[in-house]
């Protein structure tokens, strides 16, 4: 029942906050705040009591939707899905904080869609119907496409059309391909079903398997992006407002990771093995092509979003390595980036409500006037580039080790991605913040609602960093079980 | 004929009896009110005699009706679009000027036609009730006499439904000349065992009756009628035109198909998926660049119909049935969207695509509904236009109709982008267009209504699914 209720609580606050803001923006905000932050608390309840949990699913619900179709609203949370959603909710917190004074019209309409993608996107974790899985995939779109297109940047209609094309259509490939999966099993078994467990064991034939799979990898791989589907998110990042950049970053691309993990590899292991170096090839492309364009950009947004181009190129690297390393640090870097992009997001929503421009050539020299806002970019840009002691060192390095076992070669060229992950992060910090104040910028430091926005996620990010057994020990039974979902995948 | 019989035809006879109430109500009084009240509370009755119809049914009324649970479901179907079609009328005429009345005579004698259509089970049953739906609305779409575009449209639509007429009759004639009869189910009879060196005049026949019904039907290539009479006619009547008229036509074509066995022939396979593939690509990629939203509309219902009969080619028991779902959930759709525009009216409708801009910020309501009514039109979950694009893509899946799929699909991937063009504009924010009359309680009433079976539709489709199932029978 909890995982309904962090449904039902996302959507009625939503819409709580919706109404309320007719008398009080304020009280919109408060709403919208206290729903994720209970959810919040639910979830790390959850993940408390998850440690004495036995069976497959830590927490489950499934009752008939649609039964002349054979489908059922059935939710299900295991460590990977339940990781996933407290990403969900600490995001979700922080963006609601983020927007809290860079958001000033239509307050209300806002915060409604800002909780309906949280509900979106937590249905996406827990769903275990492939239509249901499908319903909750493109319900994220519509909220978030009025989050660019309302409250975004310049060129916000543009960046929000393109997302929303790009990944309704990849989602309708997913969609036939779903519809393939269920008419296979039904041939092989007379039963029409969506379950996800079900459909696990069926039997694909060699041709089918691959075009299926490849309905789901081209649906997962725009949503992530992998490189050559990636064109879509410099202009949606760079255009959305703050919480919408987070959320993007944060958990919208982790929505493909989760899939390719929940579904494409269990769903079609021979498919998924035969495919898999050449996903692993467009991982090292992915790492390396939004490297080398981050240090080339100039608008700050723009860079934040290209280096997301090259970690989830690590993910993507990670979970085709399919070993328990590699899945471990898809999953610990999933988490991290999630953190550490996001704050910058934050850090740079925050600069450009301050100097009203994300342009490198404008800045310079910030820290003598904004030393704390400069002090924590500094740390997120470092974890941003892997330095050992915050998260994202563990994740990708634990996916570099996993990799190494699976094909020594990508191991290689993913280190080089590391490498450029440094100039870029540098080039952050020193072009932004470092230098001569040329421009003789006199701003107002980051407030203490900002303050303690970025402290907690780098809080997150040293824990990650210093001491992720928690997260492993977590994601390990769920981890066990994809991997005996597809046991041929062996290493080649 | 027994009395059991009238019983059958019971919804047909409330429909008549009601369009000669308003004929002689007219006569003696002229009164708006009581003009629209007596065709909503006939058509109400009408409805509601389908009860007892489906107690007597199935039962073949004459050679010409067959009333069975397939006949009732779209009669149902049908009768309700009206009412709606009816209410949203009241409203938007009571700011029109000129006579009032007629329209709904007009309105029932179509309906009237609508209903026999979906009985139909005999060519002569067929052409009938297509001219009785036809004929009333040359005058509704020229309703508006005193403008150039609705006289343009009204014989527009007056010439090229009579020459799809001939065509149909002639297709009709060359059937007879061949098999000597003009009911479905002797045609089925006659068809057991012809050899497709047998056919002889029956492919030009069915060459001639694709034409006539696809032009009904208004798919590509026969659709270049369209725009311009849902631009010309008054938007209630659009809507009825892209509903009611062309729900009719389906639902007889596809008893047809179905019944005659023609479904199974090569040909009309054929004919039917290049006139699929025809509407999704023509429909979709003519909507693009429109800046009139009913011109838009009107390219979108072609590219709608083009997803219809994709269902309607999957064929057997789940095309039929994904079929009848596709077209309620379009029903509901198109008569919210065009609802609105009526409803958005005064003297002059806003029909330009940049009336709507920024019309959220002023009328959330009516904005709320038109976006669920273009998401809905564009396949988003939630919305019924979401399960039926799904329906209609799991039946194509079911009878490996792969190639139909993925036109399906990427048509309605460029039709996402035309209707976000309209959402961008509703919800904009740096310029706004003047703002349009209020919605009159009635018109509100009913569009709410509309788009709280829109949801219900997406969310919970069991029990339509289960009413379709139960009636929607047909072999083939």
């Amino acid at each position: 029942m909890i995982l309904l209720w962090f449904i039902v609580i996302l959507l009625a606050g939503g819409v709580a906050a919706w109404v309320a803001a007719r008398w009080s923006a304020t009280a919109a905000r408060v709403i919208s705040l206290v729903a994720v932050l209970l959810n919040l608390v639910l979830g790390v309840w959850l993940w408390a009591r998850s440690r004495t949990a036995g069976g497959a699913w830590i927490e489950e619900l499934d009752v008939p939707w649609v039964p002349q179709f054979g489908i059922h609203f059935h939710l299900a949370v295991d460590g990977l899905g339940l990781l996933l959603l407290l990403l969900t909710f600490f995001l979700g917190v922080l963006s609601v904080l983020a927007s809290w004074s860079e958001i000033t019209e239509r307050v209300g309409f806002f915060h409604w869609n800002l909780m309906w993608i949280l509900a979106g996107i937590t249905s996406v974790f827990v769903a275990m119907d492939l239509f249901l899985f499908y319903f909750a995939w493109e319900l994220m779109l519509v909220p978030m496409y009025f989050l660019i297109a309302i409250w975004g940047h310049e060129n916000r209609t543009y960046a929000a059309l393109k997302f929303f094309l790009f990944t309704q259509i990849s989602g309708l490939l997913m969609l036939i391909a779903i519809l393939g999966v269920y008419f296979l099993h039904y041939a092989q078994t007379g039963v029409y079903t969506f379950q996800y467990e079900q459909l696990l064991g069926t039997a694909m034939p060699p041709g089918m398997g691959a075009l299926l799979m490849l309905g789901f990898f081209i649906a997962f791989a725009v949503k992530m992006p992998v490189f050559p589907f990636h064109t879509w998110l410099p202009d949606a990042h760079t255009e959305a407002p703050t919480a919408g950049s987070v959320i993007l970053a944060g958990l919208m691309l982790k929505t493909g990771a989760y899939g390719l993990i929940r579904f494409v590899v269990p769903l079609f292991p021979e498919a998924a093995n035969r495919f898999a170096p050449a996903a692993m090839l467009l991982g090292v492309v992915g790492i390396l092509y939004g490297a080398i364009l981050a240090f080339g950009q100039t608008d700050l947004k723009r860079l934040v979003a290209y280096t997301s181009v090259s970690h989830l190129g690590f993910v993507l690297l990670g979970i085709f390595a399919w070993n328990e390393l590699a899945l471990q640090g898809a999953v610990v870097t999933i988490i991290c980036h999630g953190v550490s992009t996001g704050g910058l997001f934050v850090l740079v929503g925050a600069l450009q409500e301050r100097i009203h421009t994300r342009e490198m050539a404008r800045m310079g020299g910030l820290w003598e006037t904004v030393p704390r806002l400069s002090g924590t970019a500094m740390v997120l840009a470092l974890a941003s580039l892997g330095l050992p002691g915050l998260g994202d060192f563990v994740g990708e390095f634990l996916v570099m080790l996993g990799t190494w076992e699976a094909n020594r070669w990508m191991a290689v060229f993913a280190a080089l991605g590391v490498l450029g992950a440094t100039f870029y992060a540098l080039r952050f910090v020193q072009r932004g913040f470092h230098g001569p104040n040329v421009h003789g910028w006199r701003l107002r430091d980051l407030r203490v609602r900002e303050a303690a926005v970025v402290g907690s996620m780098i809080v997150v990010l040293l824990w990650l960093g210093l001491y992720p057994r928690p997260v492993l020990d977590t994601f390990a039974p769920a981890s066990e079980r994809l991997r005996q979902t597809a046991p041929i995948y062996v290493r080649r | 004929m027994t009395a059991i019989d009238f019983i059958a035809l019971l919804p047909i006879i409330v429909v008549a009896a009601t369009s000669i109430a308003v004929m002689i109500g007219v006569a003696v009084r002229r009164s708006h009110a009581a003009s629209a009240l007596t065709t909503m509370v006939g058509l109400a009755a009408a409805f509601l005699s389908l009860l007892p119809a489906a107690a007597a049914a199935p039962r073949q009324v004459t050679p010409l009706l067959t009333i069975d649970s397939y006949a009732l479901f779209f009669m149902g179907l049908l009768i309700a679009s009206s009412f709606v079609v009816a209410a949203l009328m009241w409203p938007y005429l009571a700011r029109q000027t000129g006579e009032q009345d007629e329209m709904y005579i007009l309105l029932l004698v179509a309906a009237l036609g609508a209903v026999v259509l979906a009985a139909a089970s005999h060519f002569a049953a067929f052409f009938l009730g297509l001219e009785l739906l036809s004929v009333p609305l040359y005058a509704m779409v020229a309703y508006r006499h005193t403008r150039r575009e609705a006289v343009e449209a009204g014989l527009k639509y007056l010439i090229l439904a009579g020459a799809a007429s001939a065509f149909l009759l002639f297709g009709i004639a060359l059937v007879y000349a061949r098999l000597g009869t003009l009911s479905f189910d002797r045609m089925a009879q006659t068809l057991v065992g012809f050899t497709a060196g047998e056919f002889g005049i029956l492919g030009p026949a069915l060459a001639l009756i694709a034409v006539g019904a696809g032009f009904k039907l208004a798919v590509a290539p026969f659709h270049m009628w369209t725009p311009d009479v849902y631009q010309g006619a008054p938007a209630p009547v659009t809507g009825f035109i892209a509903t009611v008229s062309k729900g009719a036509v389906f639902a007889v074509v596809m008893r047809f198909l179905y019944a005659t066995g023609a479904s199974g022939f090569e040909a009309a396979s054929v004919v039917v998926s290049v006139l699929a593939i025809a509407s999704m690509v023509a429909g979709n990629l003519l909507a693009l660049l429109q800046t009139n939203l009913k011109r838009l509309l009107a390219y979108s219902s072609i590219a709608h119909l083009g997803y219809a009969l994709v269902a309607l080619q999957a064929g057997g028991e789940m095309g039929a049935t994904a079929a009848a779902f596709y077209l309620t959930a379009y029903f509901v759709t198109i008569l919210g969207a065009f609802g609105i525009v009526g409803a958005l009216s005064g003297e002059e409708e806003p029909e330009r695509i940049a009336d709507y801009r920024g019309m959220f910020w002023r009328r959330p309501l009516a904005a709320g509904v038109l976006t669920a009514m273009l998401l809905s039109l564009g396949g988003i979950p939630l919305t019924a236009g979401f399960l039926a694009k799904f329906y209609a893509v799991a039946a194509g899946a079911s009878a490996t109709l792969w190639a139909l799929i993925l036109v399906l699909v990427i048509t309605s991937g460029i039709g996402i982008f035309y209707y976000l063009r309209v959402v961008v504009a509703i919800y904009a924010t740096d310029t706004m267009a003047p703002p349009l009359p209020a919605i009159s309680t009635g018109s509100g009433v009913v569009l709410g209504v509309l788009t709280a079976a829109l949801l219900f539709l997406g969310t919970f489709p069991g029990p339509m699914l289960d009413l379709i199932r139960a009636t929607v029978r047909l072999r083939g």
